[in-house]
């Protein structure tokens, strides 16, 4: 925990002069109005006591004066808070995301999109919210509470027994109860959290809930959910409300002890009128300190678990990195596998006492079952088409991700143009390796913006060529706005087949030297398939080309077809001799022959 | 529109909460409801604060005494007595402790009260949610419904357990210390009052400025937001360009716009305390030397004791008034949270005038139905005749007809056009066609989750709007290919298709899904918890699940849609062949993907822009050589 405060005080940076002004100017705030009651005694005493009105004036005035410092170093507190907790929170998002930006695809892996969205939204809130206070408070409290201790000692060092014993007193029962109170309300918290989990999968499964008509049942499960935390939150609460009648009485209980030892030493000579009164004040004050003490320990405990979550991404490792003296020039489109193996890291996920996901991530060990792929040996020369196929789970994807070092080998090596992928500069690699994922997004913006990811500085009309090779022109065209078209959030106003003729004309627009085309074309009809790999062949005959398929139609014109299964090579070469030799190959021809086909396709 | 429901959610953060119309009028609701089932409590509560309010003054009253009564007589006296103090101390010892005891017990109820109250709140805004049609859930994003339950129930709990209570135990203090304030000091207690009047002016205007800003910071934060869970999502597609770096220079833009934006919002939000603060010392020291003045000039009787006890007031005074105004914009807050709830509790529930009812029945030897509990797989349909008072009951069959139905999720947009279909008995009809060709639309409307605007829809030859929607439902299995489970475990997720089926009848469901395999497979077998959606399940596995959900119902009809996600061809084949004996002997309507599940489909519906453009059986449609042929071979030439 210590440690996640450190890495996260880090992030303060340029805010420090704000941060360091902050406790200052409220400690001159807080000596300030302690002052005021101190001189509020002398102004009774010295004043009102023995008629003197011109102390009282001067007296007045100097109260006034430090009313107003207090009012200006109180102002300026407010100032410095927001400045240092506005722009350390903007610190921590930046430093978030650009530490995301380096992190390498098994990083990405280890964090969900929602986890890591949580973190620099929600996370960095609490914070934010947490580090103002602290700022503020966690000065003003202690500070309050010492000053006011110490005003006690001077004006009457034998009443101040009365605040030791309360003090002892509070401090006691404060600590008590909040050890008892926050695992009760850790504990109902957690279940506040399941309650709304499944407030949000009814609300997402609300199709299921009512095909099979069980809006009752759902409501009995809710019902009985929500009576439970009903139950444990009065349980929880029921010691929390202690606090205030504890606080009142010893508060009270101390003012009657102080009235009492007041009025014996006022009588004694060893006290003035006024001094009695300022220890009133005094009194609440310690009072009040310790309550806003208790409070800022609350805050702190809750937001210590945010602080953790956002330290973990600020200091996550990339593990893929540019190497020393890269190579910065692609020679060719070959692509060459030494005995590649390769085996993705365990990601565990396991939940803390809180309910929190807590991730770990393993180095799979060297065992063979566990690894993704084993052993794959295969020369391709630029400009060759290569199909890839294979089932869930054969290693495809893997496979193809090794070649622009989306993650690295575990043994062996993975060769482009003659040299390791490791070698190059990553940028130079990924230029010339273009990949449409399986898994692929459009960007808000329009079609134009999304294209040009792939070439910032293409005209319209190497935009166009990319789209026309990619089948993409025609529907662009027929859209109202053609290439300026607005593409929204997540891409949900072009049709699946749209999106994948979109994703594959914008890695077209790097003009690659290998093209790596993940199941890109699955929502687009056969016929539609079948032009863009005609294009392929015919207009960048150079670039190398693999494509990862569910469909035989969409590889058997390859050059060669190679069949993974189960991590292995299992066969390679054309579909013809893989006919003959392949009988997995066949197998999947077979079925896919019979009609297990896709009948899906664009408009 | 078919794909509706999968529209993302508007980003967090982007709802700006700071407008309320007819505040007093949503007060009032929110503290009916309080009412409705704690009035007793409440009324203690407020009898509690009222006691404690009136201890505590006497508390700060008795310095009065304390000075002028006790300790100034004293100081004169040659043998000071302090029995009569120890006597006074005593009794406000038991002042206090009747204060403690009713604040103790104001918070104590306080609790069951709030909690009690979002209890009551929550439970009904779930069952009226669970009773709103589906276009509530289409055209609302979940994000913004799920914001009701956690941020808009929470500010309304902050406000009934917190911000009332405090405006009550507030508006008793101010009153009642404003009162002992004149009977003190009436020239002071001026002085005072234009002090607080100077303090709420500096409020209202600090509130004004933090407010502008604060609406910026909410726009600046939903943008920033917005852009975060999109790049974050499509983070690999980053990282495969290279766009890296214009990543961090849009984002930086974003996020400093918000720095600036929170800064400003925050500056004035954390001024207001410092302010109020000190405004509060001035006031202090102006009363404290104006009292002095008055008390030595001696022209108004002001005794040490009255002006001591006045400065204390003096706090109490301002305070709870200062309190009170800081404590408006959350109010303000929460009452918009209450706007949002009500709105959701006041949309009008799917209306059902149905009633004609499914019942399980029994066949006599002379082919006479009768109605029993006991599940015998046989089904009728129950008409009760008004007329007469008789009920008839009819088999069912499972025969569907569609004749001339036009639809619209919304009036003045027709999706589907003119749709006329014929289903017997047992009879498996498919529906092809392209991404928004109305598909989906269609087995929307056989369960009635929207209502047509025109035509008739048939379930044995009885109009659907006479059926009762939960019978309707019950009748027709679904199996939808966004697959959605629920958290518990395998067994249970199974079990929703029925909710009384033995172990046995959900295990036989699952062989027959062909999904027994893949259980037994995972650690605890049938035992296996899933959260999150099932998200430690393939894409596939969720589907076998879904299948076995609806074979466990076994209900006379079928709606399925296929999945369209890549699933290998091995999890494939087990789907498509646990869907097949899913659908044998039922009437089945199937949005297909599939080659395979077409093929052997009784009859074809080929939709285009929500128009049936071609129907009948695979060779047929064949031999039509026409838009289903050009699909079927991918060959565009031939069209």
């Amino acid at each position: 925990m210590l440690n996640s405060i450190k890495i996260l005080l880090k992030q303060v940076k340029q805010y420090k002069t704000a941060a360091f002004l902050t406790p200052l100017m409220t400690g001159l705030e807080v000596l300030m109005e302690i002052l005021i009651p101190f001189i509020t005694a002398s102004l009774i005493d010295k004043g009102i006591n023995s008629g003197s009105m011109p102390n009282v004036i001067k007296y007045g005035m100097i109260m006034l004066m430090m009313a107003f410092i207090s009012l200006f170093f109180g102002v300026a507190a407010g100032t410095f808070a927001s400045r240092a907790s506005s722009g350390f929170a903007a610190n921590l998002r930046d430093e978030m995301y650009t530490n995301i930006q380096r992190f390498s695809f098994s990083n990405i892996d280890k964090y969900s999109t929602a986890g890591l969205v949580t973190r620099m939204t929600t996370d960095v809130s609490n914070i934010q919210n947490a580090f103002q206070m602290c700022l503020r408070i966690a000065v003003r409290a202690p500070l309050n509470l010492i000053i006011s201790l110490a005003m006690c000692i001077i004006i009457q060092p034998r009443v101040s027994v009365i605040f030791l014993v309360a003090i002892a007193i509070l401090a006691c029962i404060i600590i008590f109860l909040m050890g008892r109170t926050t695992a009760a309300f850790r504990r109902t918290f957690r279940k506040y959290d399941n309650l709304n989990a499944s407030v949000q999968e009814n609300v997402s499964a609300i199709r299921v809930v009512k095909a099979f008509v069980r809006e009752e049942f759902e409501n009995s499960k809710f019902v009985k959910a929500a009576t439970d935390l009903y139950e444990m939150f009065v349980k929880a609460e029921k010691l929390t409300v202690l606090t205030m009648p504890i606080m009142s009485l010893v508060i009270n209980g101390c003012i009657i002890a102080l009235s009492w030892m007041g009025a014996h030493f006022i009588v004694d000579g060893y006290l003035t009128t006024g001094q009695l009164t300022s220890l009133f004040s005094y009194v609440m004050n310690v009072l009040f300190s310790l309550m806003m003490l208790s409070m800022i320990f609350v805050m702190i405990t809750m937001s210590t678990a945010s602080g953790q979550r956002i330290a973990e991404v600020i200091t996550e490792e990339p593990d893929i990195r540019n190497p020393e003296n890269p190579v910065m020039e692609v020679k060719d489109g070959s692509v060459s596998f030494r005995d590649a193996d390769f085996a993705y890291k365990r990601r565990i996920v396991t939940y803390d006492e809180d309910g929190h996901e807590v991730i770990t991530i393993e180095d799979v060990t060297k065992e063979r079952h566990e690894e993704t792929l084993h052993d794959i040996n295969i020369d391709i020369a630029a400009g060759e088409t290569i199909g890839i196929i294979g089932g869930t789970g054969s290693g495809k994807s893997s496979m193809i991700a090794l070649i622009s070092r989306l993650y690295d080998v575990t043994n062996g090596a993975v060769l482009v143009g003659g040299v390791d992928v490791r070698n190059y500069d990553l940028t130079v690699l990924r230029d010339a390796v273009s990949v449409v994922l399986q898994q692929n997004t459009l960007f808000s913006g329009t079609i134009l913006d999304n294209l040009r990811w792939g070439s910032p500085d293409a005209s319209e009309e190497e935009c166009r060529r990319a789209c026309a090779l990619a089948c993409a022109d025609e529907f662009i065209e027929r859209m109202p706005d053609g290439y300026n078209t607005m593409i929204t959030q997540g891409g949900t106003n072009v049709s699946g087949g749209q999106k994948q003729r979109l994703c594959i004309a914008r890695a077209l627009m790097k003009k690659p030297k290998i093209l790596i085309l993940d199941d890109s074309t699955s929502a687009c009809d056969t016929a539609t398939d079948a032009k863009i790999r005609k294009a392929f062949r015919e207009e960048i005959p150079g670039t190398t080309k693999l494509i990862i398929a569910q469909r035989i139609s969409s590889v058997e014109d390859a050059d060669r077809i190679i069949v993974l299964d189960n991590g292995t090579i299992a066969a390679c070469g054309s579909h013809e001799e893989l006919l003959k030799t392949s009988e997995i190959y066949r197998e999947i021809y077979e079925t896919q022959v019979k009609g297990g086909g896709d009948f899906d396709h664009p408009q | 529109m078919a794909d509706q429901k999968r529209t993302p959610a508007p980003p967090r953060g982007a709802r700006i909460k700071t407008k309320v119309e007819n505040p007093g009028q949503l007060l009032k609701r929110v503290l009916a409801i309080v009412f409705k089932n704690y009035w007793l409590h409440y009324l203690i509560v407020l009898a509690c604060i009222a006691i404690a309010a009136f201890t505590n003054l006497r508390g700060t009253l008795f310095m009065r005494s304390l000075i002028d009564d006790y300790i100034t007589p004293m100081l004169s006296q040659a043998d000071p007595q302090f029995s009569p103090l120890a006597a006074a101390l005593v009794r406000l010892a038991g002042i206090y402790a009747i204060g403690i005891v009713a604040s103790f017990t104001q918070q104590r109820l306080m609790v069951n009260i709030s909690q009690g109250t979002m209890l009551n709140i929550r439970k009904q805004l779930f069952t009226h949610m669970e009773s709103l049609p589906i276009s509530y859930f289409d055209t609302h994003s979940h994000g913004d419904i799920m914001s009701i339950y956690t941020n808009d129930v929470d500010t309304l709990r902050q406000l009934i357990s917190q911000s009332i209570p405090q405006l009550v135990n507030s508006s008793i203090t101010v009153v009642i210390t404003f009162i002992s304030m004149i009977m003190l000091s009436p020239q002071l207690t001026g002085v005072s009052v234009v002090m607080v009047i100077i303090t709420l002016l500096a409020s209202a205007k600090l509130g004004t400025l933090s407010g502008k800003y604060f609406i910026q910071q909410q726009k600046d934060l939903g943008a920033l937001n917005g852009y975060i869970e999109e790049m974050i999502g499509g983070q690999k597609v980053v990282k495969v360009f290279c766009h890296e770096d214009k990543a961090v220079t849009d984002f930086r833009e974003r996020n400093e716009k918000l720095r600036d934006s929170a800064y400003n919002a925050n500056r004035f939000a954390s001024i207001m305390m410092p302010v109020n603060g000190n405004l509060g010392n001035i006031s202090y020291v102006l009363c404290a030397v104006i009292g002095a003045a008055i008390a030595l000039s001696g022209s108004v009787s002001l005794t040490l004791g009255s002006l001591v006890t006045f400065l204390t007031l003096n706090r109490n005074f301002s305070m709870p008034i200062t309190q009170v105004s800081m404590q408006m914009n959350s109010i303000i807050m929460a009452l918009a949270g209450a706007d949002r709830v009500f709105k959701l509790i006041d949309t009008e529930p799917e209306q059902d005038h149905g009633y004609v009812e499914l019942v399980q029945v029994r066949e006599a030897a002379d082919g006479t139905l009768s109605e029993t509990t006991e599940r015998t797989g046989e089904w009728a349909w129950r008409h009760p005749h008004q007329a007469d008072g008789t009920v008839t009951y009819q088999r069912l069959q499972g025969k569907v007809t569609f004749d001339g139905v036009d639809f619209g999720y919304t009036d003045d947009k027709m999706v589907l056009h003119d749709i006329r279909l014929f289903a017997e008995p047992g009879q498996k009809i498919a529906f092809v066609g392209s991404t928004g060709a109305g598909k989906t639309t269609i087995t929307n409307l056989i369960n009635r989750f929207y209502d047509i605007q025109d035509g008739k829809i048939r379930y044995d030859d009885i109009n659907i709007n006479k059926i009762k929607k939960p019978d309707l439902r019950r009748s027709l299995g679904m199996v939808l290919q966004d697959t959605h489970l629920f958290t518990g475990t395998v067994m249970e997720n199974i079990r929703y298709g029925r909710l009384d089926a033995t172990d046995e009848e959900c295990i036989a469901a699952a062989k027959l899904a062909n999904a027994d395999g893949f259980i037994r497979r995972l650690p605890q077998g049938y035992d296996t918890f899933l959260r999150g959606d099932g998200a430690n399940l393939s894409q596939g596995q969720r589907q076998l699940l879904a299948i076995a959900r609806a074979a466990v119902a076994d209900p006379p009809a079928l709606i399925l849609d296929e999945a369209t996600s890549s699933i290998d061809t091995r999890t494939e084949a087990l789907i498509s062949s646990g869907m097949d004996k899913l659908m044998s002997g039922r009437t089945t309507f199937v949005i297909a993907h599939r080659l395979s599940t077409v093929r052997n489909a009784d009859c074809i519906m080929v939709l285009e822009q929500g128009r049936i453009i071609e129907r009948g059986n695979h060779d047929q449609l064949i031999a039509q050589k026409g838009k289903y042929y050009q699909l079927y071979t991918g060959n565009q030439a031939s069209a």
